[in-house]
């Protein structure tokens, strides 16, 4: 009744096709032979974080840093506004003999306010772009996929990629030394 | 077993360091006789706390690897060695400051000028000239044996494959370490903070161990960059290593502001008598600029620039860094050291430079001359061959792109 539940006479929707490895070495390399011969949308599910995969299927950066720094800014700047308008204007109080502006003072609570708000924006940027929690995800389809949290290693070729192709790309991801390739529906 | 393998880059390094060496110990020498004594053992002082921290900074760092085992501690081991073997040459260094210098540069020895003050007499327990002696000695001989202990132990185990000897060399480093931290407090207190003997903060050793860590991770760091494209490094070398040296000098760029800010945020919150003279000799128009450029250059820009993931990665990046903090830890030792002689004045002196050149100059010749004596990497430790499987593809370049 819906366009997207839909299912036509070409059989339902291809979301890419999936690849088992049993190592976190072969995955690399796979990835690595994948990126190579040109295919882009490409994604692995690994148990664990394996070193050099993240260049391996082509990750270059993600706005996760620069929202950090701009929370640290953003806290550092109202931690040190807050003890500023408290201090100086509001209960402008002579301490100890020190000058209103004791700004060495402001400095701890003004680096606290900076930590705050810099894990806020990590976390929170972190959901808001990575689009958790995602209960359901296309990936979740391909056979033996709950031991991407286990023992077995996933790379996923996505059907978007403009190399796609159902035989060659089988044929290829196979020919990497994969134990099992299987078509994902979305 | 190849030990005395070409490096050019070294042997130029070596040659470059005689030159500025040798020149700068005639310079200073002869400008001892225009200048004085007293100069010309304050500045000799300035030179020997810096370069000998370089030397701890290395016996410290080695430890540290033995403890953890790291990676990155493997491919600068032998730097780090070297630079423990100028200990020794450093004591004798010191000699001359121990028995003629010391009564012109404590205020607090016979004849100084706070040697009748009543709070010094208070003092005399631990401040008087036998006890200072003995404990330099003391210093000088713990540092000494764990250097020879580390080095005895990690040449052995290049020629006999022991692997029990990688154990000891761990059991020496837990216990040296405490051992390390004691006798860098006692030290930093009896040569830097006596020389304003009314004085005193309980912050001042750590801001020697961190200020010494930090030159030497800078120090190895632009040691490494000199050998890592020759073998034997080229066959393990990988750009993670210098990443994790600049994570180490970002993590010690930051530990060391924040000790040298605890120590001025605990004395202005004070603002007690006894605590800010310190501070009030170091704040002058002049001396403010050098706290000023403490503040920008060995912290806030080196912070945010070792931050980004490409400039640890970039060989060339990394390499202007380690050279940057390693003249901003000249400029701190400066600044915490030399205001004592002349309060509230920059007084920068060509003594001081030429003492820094000179010692400095020299140390490096001795240090690449020790460097070249043994393996650049060790020999049969089945602990490198542990940590570098264990890395995976970790040492392989081959799944990065350009």
């Amino acid at each position: 009744m819906h366009a997207e539940h839909s299912i036509d006479e070409a059989g339902p929707k291809v979301y890419g096709m999936v690849a088992e490895f049993d190592d976190p070495d072969r995955i690399v390399a796979a990835a690595q032979k994948a990126f190579d011969a040109g295919y882009r949308k490409l994604d692995a599910y690994t148990p664990f974080p394996v070193h050099g995969l993240d260049h391996a299927v082509g990750f270059k950066k993600n706005m996760v840093a620069p929202l950090v720094l701009l929370g640290g800014l953003t806290g550092a700047s109202a931690g040190f506004l807050m003890q500023y308008i408290a201090a100086v204007l509001h209960y402008p109080y002579l301490i100890g003999g020190r000058p209103l502006l004791s700004w060495p003072m402001f400095i701890p609570i003004t680096f606290e306010m900076g930590i705050l708000f810099a894990a806020f924006a990590a976390v929170f940027g972190m959901f808001a772009l990575n689009g958790l929690p995602m209960p359901y995800h296309p990936v979740f389809n391909a056979p033996r996929f709950e031991l991407a949290s286990r023992d077995a290693f996933f790379l996923c070729i996505e059907a978007k990629d403009d190399r796609y192709d159902e035989v060659e790309t089988r044929s290829f991801l196979e020919g990497l030394g994969a134990k099992q390739v299987s078509v994902v529906e979305a | 077993m190849n030990n005395n393998c070409d490096h050019p880059k070294l042997a130029q390094l070596q040659s470059r360091a005689l030159v500025i060496g040798g020149a700068g110990a005639v310079i200073f020498l002869v400008g001892g006789l225009f200048f004085g004594r007293e100069k010309f053992f304050q500045s000799y002082l300035y030179a020997f706390l810096f370069w000998n921290g370089l030397g701890l900074g290395c016996l410290s760092a080695l430890m540290l690897h033995h403890m953890v085992e790291g990676r990155w501690g493997f491919m600068i081991q032998r730097i780090l060695e070297a630079g423990t073997r100028m200990i020794p040459v450093m004591f004798v260094v010191f000699l001359p400051i121990l028995f003629i210098g010391s009564r012109v540069l404590y205020p607090w020895m016979p004849g100084g000028a706070l040697a009748d003050s009543e709070l010094i007499h208070e003092k005399a327990g631990y401040l008087n000239t036998g006890f200072f002696t003995i404990r330099s000695f003391v210093y000088f001989g713990v540092w000494i044996g764990l250097t020879f202990l580390l080095n005895k132990f990690s040449h052995t185990l290049d020629k006999s494959g022991d692997q029990r000897l990688g154990l000891r060399m761990r059991w020496v480093s837990g216990p040296g370490l405490v051992l390390y931290v004691l006798t860098i407090t006692f030290a930093s207190t009896d040569w830097g903070m006596s020389l304003e003997p009314e004085w005193f903060s309980t912050i001042y050793g750590p801001l020697f161990i961190v200020g010494q860590g930090l030159a030497c991770l800078a120090f190895s760091t632009i040691i490494l960059s000199k050998i890592a494209q020759d073998k034997p490094h080229a066959d393990v070398m990988s750009t993670d290593y210098f990443h994790h040296l600049g994570s180490l000098m970002c993590g010690f760029v930051v530990l060391w502001s924040y000790i040298s800010f605890s120590q001025f945020l605990i004395t202005w919150s004070g603002n007690l008598p006894e605590e800010i003279p310190w501070y009030l000799n170091r704040m002058s128009p002049s001396l403010n600029v050098v706290a000023v450029l403490l503040i920008v250059f060995h912290f806030a820009l080196p912070m945010f620039i070792l931050m980004q993931r490409r400039v640890k990665r970039g060989a060339t990046a990394l390499v202007v860094m380690a050279v940057w903090i390693f003249v901003m830890r000249t400029v701190d030792v400066y600044w915490i050291i030399t205001p004592a002689f002349h309060p509230k004045q920059l007084g920068l002196h060509l003594m001081d430079f030429a003492a820094l050149a000179g010692f400095g100059g020299l140390w490096i010749y001795f240090f690449v001359a020790q460097l070249k004596k043994y393996p650049l990497l060790p020999l049969n430790d089945q602990r490198m061959e542990m940590a570098l499987a264990k890395s995976g593809n970790g040492h392989s370049e081959a799944v990065e792109h350009a």
